[in-house]
């Protein structure tokens, strides 16, 4: 799937990296726990999380990940997204709870890591 | 080669500087990306292990031809109880860590898992020493 149908399947706005919405993702991972995330070794990987601050970036950073999901309309901060933009990343940013978000992605046929 | 870096106990702002940095080395040594993140992964959570449970520290980074070789070195206050402490679940963070997204008591089996070698050392009031190895497989 492309970020942009996660962007419109999820009812989101881009925060971070309008431009590179044309890249694949094949798995989702969800997490609040970054010691969580540091254990994930997957491509194409999208993470959902609710947890928003500089260290979800960071975090993402060292795993390789770049493409991120905030549910439940937290924001990111200017210091998340420079960090963020530095790495190439997209960042996507929804009202949807957690569980809903991943219900839909589910639902269209994106697969879990495990 | 050997490059050295500060981290500061409870700055979550900073935490990860470390490993970003050497990151970004390991990136224009063109070190393999697999390699690369399981290097980074190890000294990421040995930086937040000293952001969250320690006085204050640094990583030591040394790459050769054939390894990297990681030191973390910190001021205490030492783990009592380092075979507890490699437990998956076993954790003291404090709620501010936990709410940072760590705190999972995950990170020192995390690094066993992505290192070749890992060596612990620690003393009571006096400070934790981890020595993480991860080897580099022969160009070409
Ligand atoms: N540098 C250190 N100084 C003092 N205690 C430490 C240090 N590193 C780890 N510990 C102790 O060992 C425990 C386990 O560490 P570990 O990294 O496995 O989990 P955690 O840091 O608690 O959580 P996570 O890494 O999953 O976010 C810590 O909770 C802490 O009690
Ligand atoms: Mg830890």
């Amino acid at each position: 799937m492309k970020l942009s149908d996660v962007v419109s399947i999820l009812n989101a706005e881009v925060i971070c990296g309008q431009t590179r919405l044309e890249r694949e993702v094949h798995a989702v991972f969800a997490s609040d726990l970054m010691s969580d995330v540091l254990t994930i070794d997957s491509e194409k990987l999208l993470l959902v999380t609710g947890l928003v601050n500089i260290q979800t970036i960071r975090t993402s950073e060292m795993s390789d990940i770049k493409n991120i999901v905030l549910v439940r309309n937290k924001k990111a901060s200017p210091e998340m997204i420079e960090l963020a933009e530095e790495n190439r990343m997209v960042i996507i940013q929804c009202s949807y709870s957690m569980f809903r978000a991943c219900g839909l992605l589910f639902r269209h046929g994106v697969e879990p890591v495990y | 080669m050997r490059f050295e870096y500060n981290i500061e106990a409870g700055n979550f702002s900073k935490a990860g500087d470390a490993s970003s940095s050497f990151k970004k080395i390991l990136k224009q040594l063109n070190v393999d990306p697999q390699i690369i993140k399981r290097i980074v992964v190890s000294l990421y959570e040995g930086e937040v292990n000293i952001v969250a449970h320690a006085n204050g520290g640094k990583a030591i980074c040394e790459v050769d031809t054939n390894l990297v070789r990681i030191h973390l070195v910190d001021v205490g206050p030492g783990i009592p109880d380092i075979n507890k402490a490699m437990q998956a679940g076993y954790s003291t963070a404090s709620a501010r860590v936990r709410e940072m997204g760590f705190g999972a008591g995950m990170g020192l089996q995390n690094i066993k898992n992505n290192a070749d070698i890992l060596n612990i050392q620690s003393e009571v009031g006096v400070g934790t020493e981890l020595e993480i190895i991860v080897n580099l497989p022969k160009a070409g």
